[in-house]
């Protein structure tokens, strides 16, 4: 998922890198998030994007989870993860499906089924 | 005589060796490894171990443990300790890592957690400060009869010898690619105290056989295979 264009659509929530948030975030829709987030993130159904700004500072529990930025936490995904080259992760991952590019890092345990390599 | 000696070199050397197999738009080596031959064994047969990888994120690697119903850890511990906030001098004020800062905030885990640790040649580019403090805590976490495996260059590989990253590709393959640091850790002034280079990581010290049985002196037992690709594979049993 990348940064939709021209605003907000619809089914689909953006936090913008200027915005800090702290406490719980929970949400029916999918969430593109550049911005800084202390606190859990519950998105069960839909998906988390976290993107080459975002920081996340705690849980966070959705379908499927992809991260550019900083996420430290631990990570469950119904379905799947995917790490890009730039994410820095710390924290424990549990997901079916796990992808990581090259140049990811990780510090965590991983309870996976599978691990793609990219 | 040299026969001989020849013969005898050869009860040691295992078919480890690296092998060049061009890939486009990649600089990859693969390299059998007589080490991750014999650990290999030991996960192919068991079943739910507890395995860290102290080397570059792997994805490959994270699959190969994952796939045999292993748990697996990562932690990229040279990369780690380009942390800038480690920085402080010894006693007699060189630059140094604050080791007790760094195991605060890395290698944190139960005692006697793990079946296998994969140090690839991490002692060979960590800090000084930070090598016998981490091998420490490598033992603490390694269950009774876990088996860490290193590799250790000798003076034969040269002082320039780059850092690598390894991959799982075989029970005793290994693909191997040069680290690259990130734009962070590149900006980390560390000095003299990690000597990295905006290439990578540079070579520490080069470890003989006394150095390495005294840096794991603590553990019940260790094995050598000697590669002719000029590394020394170590396998340690807690």
């Amino acid at each position: 998922m990348s940064a939709p264009a021209g605003g907000l659509q619809s089914g689909f929530a953006q936090i913008g890198k200027s915005v800090y948030i702290k406490g719980e975030l929970s949400g029916s829709e999918d969430l593109y998030l550049d911005g800084k987030v202390e606190g859990s993130i519950a998105l069960k159904g839909n998906s988390l994007t976290v993107g080459p700004h975002g920081q996340v500072k705690g849980g966070v529990e959705a379908k499927s989870v992809v991260v550019q930025g900083k996420l430290e936490g631990n990570v469950q995904a119904s379905e799947r993860v995917e790490l890009r080259k730039s994410a820095i992760v710390t924290g424990d991952i549990t997901t079916q499906r796990l992808s990581i590019e090259e140049g990811a890092s990780l510090k965590g345990k991983v309870d996976a089924q599978r691990a793609d390599a990219k | 005589m040299s026969s001989v000696s020849q013969n005898f070199m050869k009860l040691f050397r295992g078919s480890s060796g690296p092998e060049t197999i061009p890939q486009q738009g990649s600089q990859r080596l693969t390299r059998r490894s007589s080490g991750l031959g014999e650990l290999s064994r030991m996960w192919e047969s068991a079943e739910g171990l507890c395995v860290l990888d102290l080397g570059s994120t792997s994805a490959t690697n994270i699959r190969h443990f994952t796939e045999r119903g292993h748990r697996m850890y990562s932690e990229d511990l040279l990369t780690a300790s380009t942390d800038p906030e480690l920085l402080t001098t010894d006693e007699n004020g060189a630059p140094a890592l604050d080791s007790r800062k760094f195991l605060a905030a890395n290698l944190v885990y139960p005692a006697a957690h793990f079946d296998v640790v994969l140090c690839w040649n991490l002692p060979d580019y960590l800090d000084e400060s930070l090598v016998k403090p981490v091998v420490g805590r490598l033992w603490s976490v390694l269950k009774p009869g876990g088996m860490l495996l290193a590799f250790f260059h000798t003076r034969d590989a040269g002082p320039d010898s780059p850092c690598h990253r390894f991959h799982i590709v075989g029970a005793d393959t290994l693909e191997m690619k040069k680290i690259e640091l990130r734009q962070e850790a590149r900006r980390a002034s560390t000095g003299a105290a990690n000597k990295a280079t905006a290439d990578g990581f540079q070579l520490q010290r080069v470890f003989n056989n006394r150095h390495i049985e005294n840096l794991f002196h603590d553990f019940a037992s260790i094995k050598f295979f000697l590669a002719r690709d000029n590394i020394r594979e170590v396998l340690v049993v807690r």
